[in-house]
């Protein structure tokens, strides 16, 4: 393998792209799992399905992104509606149901996969957009526009997602709803409705996410496997419940992963994630900025 | 050969029958002849599987109107298999056990259809290969005929790497899918390019399922080769294609491409468009070349392909897989039997007349003579599937029986060319 | 004793359907649904009876899978061997993943052994011996008679699998092992207080659960006479494994077999019938159903009876 530093710049500055990416197809998971403890694994099949929806969408003519933010109510829909399913069959029988509840999102996910494979079949989809399919010209870096226009928005998302988190009333209800369920009840706010608030946030935020991956490069039904270990990795790695740690994480993610897919080949780059999944769970399962 | 009293009364009687009924056989009660195959008709091959059903279900048709096998109307079953080697070896033991065909053709492909070589070697089962790439090499079956007009990485590789040496291309480097075709072409590519001189500078492999080739095509452009032979499957193709568009491979590279499966099925083609300009790839059939009866079986394939909303050029793959039909005939015509060691031996020793010339086979069940031309994409425009008919689109640099010019070097300068 | 005879009973069957001349392919169709029984009772020891979710079923089956591949393919072993090395790799894998128990539960532990499937299977990928990503094809050995064809011998060999690890499940039900797992599972703090020694038990059911799996993959590359990665560390095994025991019911090592019988013979006709995509979608759509509405899956309708037999 060649090593030289102009590689390694092009690596980092790759890396630091596709980190902000992963950091923004993450923070759904970091509101669903990390503030809500819901045992959400079906979040990237999700987020693919938003990828699909974005395909048709575009397909009407729509720029990408703004096919994304069409489709977020929707989604929203779509995530109250699975928590309040999840809410009524599992969370309020207790702890003992929290293994069929790991087990029912484990179905759901397999579900939304094979429905993806019958409907549009095993073939990878594309969308098009004028930025798609040229670079940036850095001196001798080049610097892919999807990547950019990814990072771009990726950006966006997490910073507003940050601020609704901190700032708004209903935001602060949901951090507080991680924080101390019972205190919230005795204040006399249903904790149930804002659960289901934020979890439809979170899957709202990841129509967008999909929408993103899509641009990124094709997609088929089966990619939710391997953003399971990303979108995992991002979440544990930051600790549950820091939205500015998913930031930070997914950079760690993405500048590992684009390292070694450097210098050491394409065939390694998969399991970057799962690895460092596995060595925060056995070192530090709590994260780097966990509550 | 073996002439059991039922046969040659069943023959006489068809005989008479055929001579009072002009253009209608008598169809025996035997039940139909079932040849059954799996097909990628969806996944990196599906494009160019669909177009070759079309091909096949033609000559099925063509078949049955001249009173189908042996008197026997011919009946075809195809299934899916998405391109996923893991699904072949199952399909093909219910195509064995539970339809019960007579004959076996290959899926398209030689990903789909390495799996199941040793099942039909243990089986002692004929195998009809269908644009495979040394599929055979490590089972070694005796009853195995591929249709793709190359043989060994040899008469693959030399056209391309003549073409460098001939730009005064020194170094190479190798990017190869991880699977079987690739890793069998690339294999026999590196020990060529030793023996010619050319000095390895970047050598990859990538797994099956990568999409993104940014940081790939950004390493071997740090290698600063200037010769570049990837080996890819359609998926990839595409992406490979659209990285070098996106970022570029460095002004020193002479002759890019060399084994990437895919730029032959017109929609990728069509859907590539000027990306493709520049690239010099293998091909199987170009517009230009002459093979007996093929421009009429491209007449009549366009019209079928139309009304199947597929490949409506047909040229890389359909004229091969009408081919193995025709092979099929020939043998069991010739032998009067299904029985797959008699038909084998015919093969071996005879010579089948297709649309795609005559074919002879070695030992290894591949072609005697190899017949796979490297050409190279010249001004080509974006959305016209039509250009692709017209001579001097795609220029043929190798071999010297069927050339048509020579390769413009650099790449980056081909890419402009007209 | 009646499930001693019970076993002889079922492998003397088992022995005479192959010998017989039924269609070659239910045998094709047999050996998945016996691996899928033994897959689900050895995941139901640590899943069920210790209430630990293991989704990583696929890198234990790969990897026993693996493992009979370099000895077949480095030394020619015989398959009784192969199973052995698959045991063996199993248990070893199943070593690792119990210490990891030491700080995980629930979900993140579920996770955990999601990622070592894919640390596995790039292992694999990056193993050129192995065949890399492109896999290896393999010529399997004759049939030992009597039998007339080797799937005929491997659906005999994974039937007496089935009865071995379902002995096992059993064995490990009933006795102090079980009360101590139950009682983990139920809560582990409380269990430790009162003196059940939990680290070494949860390492055993690890142990037992990762040999069963890993003996079940290693038949499976001489079943295909090819191996590559992708499909040997599908998760199609992980969740097969997991739903069988929740569909038929965890708290007795019956569920797991009639779940798993139930699921896979559903799949292989759909399959067949259908497509091949359509039977993922049986197993998704039992599970989220079962897990829904019978949390105690089929055995839960049978709760009287089971509680009066099992003794």
């Amino acid at each position: 393998m060649i090593f030289s530093f102009d590689l390694l710049a092009e690596a980092l500055i790759f890396g630091l792209l596709l980190g902000c990416f992963y950091a923004a197809v993450s923070i759904g998971l970091s509101v669903s799992f990390g503030l809500l403890d819901v045992p959400h694994v079906a979040h990237p099949a999700v987020m693919i399905l938003g990828s699909y929806c974005t395909f048709i969408v575009a397909g009407w003519g729509l720029d990408p992104i703004v096919a994304g933010v069409v489709l977020m109510p929707a989604f929203f829909v779509l995530g109250v509606l699975i928590y309040r399913f999840y809410y009524e069959s599992f969370e309020k029988r207790g702890t003992e149901a929290g293994v069929r509840g790991l087990a029912f999102f484990f179905g759901i996910a397999f579900i939304i996969e094979v429905g993806l494979i019958l409907v549009f079949g095993v073939d990878q989809r594309s969308v098009q957009a004028a930025y798609i399919g040229s670079s940036w010209a850095l001196g001798d870096y080049r610097i892919p526009y999807r990547m950019l226009v990814a990072f771009g928005v990726a950006l966006v998302l997490t910073l507003a997602l940050t601020i609704y988190l901190s700032q708004t009333f209903t935001g602060r209800a949901i951090k507080a709803v991680a924080q101390d369920e019972p205190a919230l009840r005795l204040m006399g706010a249903n904790p149930v409705r804002i659960k289901q608030w934020a979890f439809g946030i979170a899957t709202a935020v990841s129509a967008l996410a999909g929408a993103m991956v899509i641009i990124v490069g094709p997609v088929e039904p089966a990619m939710d496997r391997v953003y399971i270990g990303r979108t995992f990795c991002v979440v544990v790695l930051a600790g549950l419940g820091s939205m500015t740690g998913t930031l930070a994480s997914g950079l760690i993610l993405g500048i590992s992963e684009s390292i070694v897919l450097m210098f050491f080949g394409a065939s390694w780059a998969p399991a970057v994630a799962f690895g460092l999944l596995l060595v925060v769970l056995g070192i530090r399962p709590q994260g780097l900025f966990g509550r | 050969m073996n002439f059991t009293r039922r046969k040659v009364l069943g023959a006489a009687g068809a005989v008479a029958l055929g001579a009072t009924l002009p253009g209608r056989r008598a169809l025996a009660q035997q039940g139909p002849v079932k040849i059954g195959m799996s097909m990628p008709q969806t996944g990196s091959l599906g494009a160019g599987g669909q177009a070759a059903l079309v091909a096949l279900r033609m000559w099925v048709d063509d078949v049955n109107q001249r009173g189908g096998l042996l008197n026997r109307k011919v009946e075809f079953i195809a299934y899916d298999d998405q391109t996923n080697p893991a699904n072949t070896p199952g399909i093909y033991t219910k195509l064995l056990d539970v339809d019960k065909v007579d004959l076996l053709i290959a899926p398209y492909g030689t990903v789909p259809t390495a799996p199941i070589m040793p099942l039909v070697k243990q089986r002692g089962l004929m195998l009809m290969g269908n644009f495979s790439f040394q599929v055979n090499a490590k089972v070694q079956h005796d009853m195995w005929f591929n249709n793709s007009p190359w043989n060994d990485a040899s008469s693959w590789s030399d056209g391309f790497f003549a073409a460098g040496k001939k730009a005064g291309a020194k170094t190479v480097a190798v990017l190869a899918a991880d699977n079987d075709f690739a890793q069998n072409l690339a294999n026999g590519a590196r020990t060529l390019a030793k023996a010619a001189n050319i000095t390895s500078v970047y050598d990859q492999n990538y797994p099956p399922t990568t999409t993104d080739f940014s940081s790939l095509i950004r390493g071997i452009r740090a290698a600063k080769p200037e010769i570049v032979f990837v080996m890819s499957y359609p998926n990839d193709s595409v992406a490979i294609v659209r990285a070098v568009n996106e970022i570029g491979v460095g002004p020193q590279v002479q002759l890019f491409g060399g084994g990437m499966v895919g730029l032959q099925f017109t929609p990728i083609m069509s859907s590539l468009g000027s990306l493709l300009n520049g690239i010099t790839n293998y091909n199987s059939y170009v517009p230009g070349m002459k093979y007996p009866g093929i421009e009429d079986f491209l007449q009549r394939y366009s019209k079928k392909a139309a009304e199947a909303k597929v490949d409506p050029l047909g040229f890389y793959l359909p004229p091969f897989n009408y081919a193995i039909g025709q092979i099929l005939e020939q043998a069991v015509n010739a032998t009067k039997t299904l029985d797959q060691r008699k038909l084998a031996g015919w093969l071996h020793g005879n010579e089948a007349k297709t649309i795609v010339g005559p074919i002879r086979w070695g030992k290894d069940g591949e072609w005697a003579k190899a017949r796979v031309v490297q050409a190279q994409f010249r001004g080509i425009v974006d959305k016209d599937v039509e250009q692709f008919r017209r001579p001097g689109k795609q220029v043929v640099i190798y071999p010297d029986d069927y050339k048509t010019g020579s390769a413009i070097t650099p790449f980056d300068k081909a890419r402009s060319a007209k | 004793m009646k499930f001693w005879i019970g076993s002889a009973v079922i492998v003397l069957a088992a022995l005479g359907v192959a010998l017989s001349p039924i269609n070659e392919y239910f045998f094709f169709a047999a050996f998945v649904v016996l691996t899928f029984v033994v897959l689900a009772t050895a995941w139901n020891i640590l899943g069920g009876y210790a209430g630990y979710v293991n989704f990583g079923t696929s890198a234990f089956f790969g990897l026993g899978a693996y493992s009979a591949v370099v000895l077949f393919k480095g030394l020619g072993a015989p398959l009784a061997v192969q199973i052995a090395a698959g045991a063996a790799m199993g248990a070893l894998l199943g070593f690792g993943v119990g210490l990891l128990t030491l700080r995980l539960r629930g979900i993140f532990f579920a996770i955990a052994t999601v990622a070592v499937i894919f640390i596995m299977e790039t292992l694999m990928i990056n193993w050129r011996y192995v065949g890399g990503a492109t896999g290896l094809q393999l010529l399997r050995p004759e049939a030992m008679a009597p039998f007339t064809s080797y799937t005929r011998m491997l659906f005999v060999v994974m039937a007496l699998m089935a009865v071995v690890s379902v002995a096992v499940a059993r064995f490990v039900q009933t006795s102090w092992i079980g009360r101590g797992l139950r009682a983990l599972r139920d809560s582990e703090e409380a269990a430790e207080a009162s003196g059940v020694p939990t680290l070494r038990l949860k390492l055993f059911a690890c142990v037992i659960s990762g040999a069963l799996m890993g003996a079940a993959g290693a038949p499976m590359p001489m079943y295909l006479s090819f191996i590559e990665p992708a499909s040997t560390f599908s998760l199609n095994y992980a969740i097969g494994a997991l739903a069988a025991p929740m569909i038929g019911g965890t708290m007795h090592w019956l569920g797991p077999v009639i779940g798993a019988i139930l699921l896979a013979s559903l799949q292989q006709i759909v399959t067949v019938t259908i497509s091949g995509e359509m039977n993922v979608l049986v197993i998704g759509v039992l599970l989220v159903l079962f897990v829904v509405l019978a949390p105690e899956g089929i055995l839960g309708f049978f709760k009287r009876w089971l509680k009066s037999s099992s003794r």
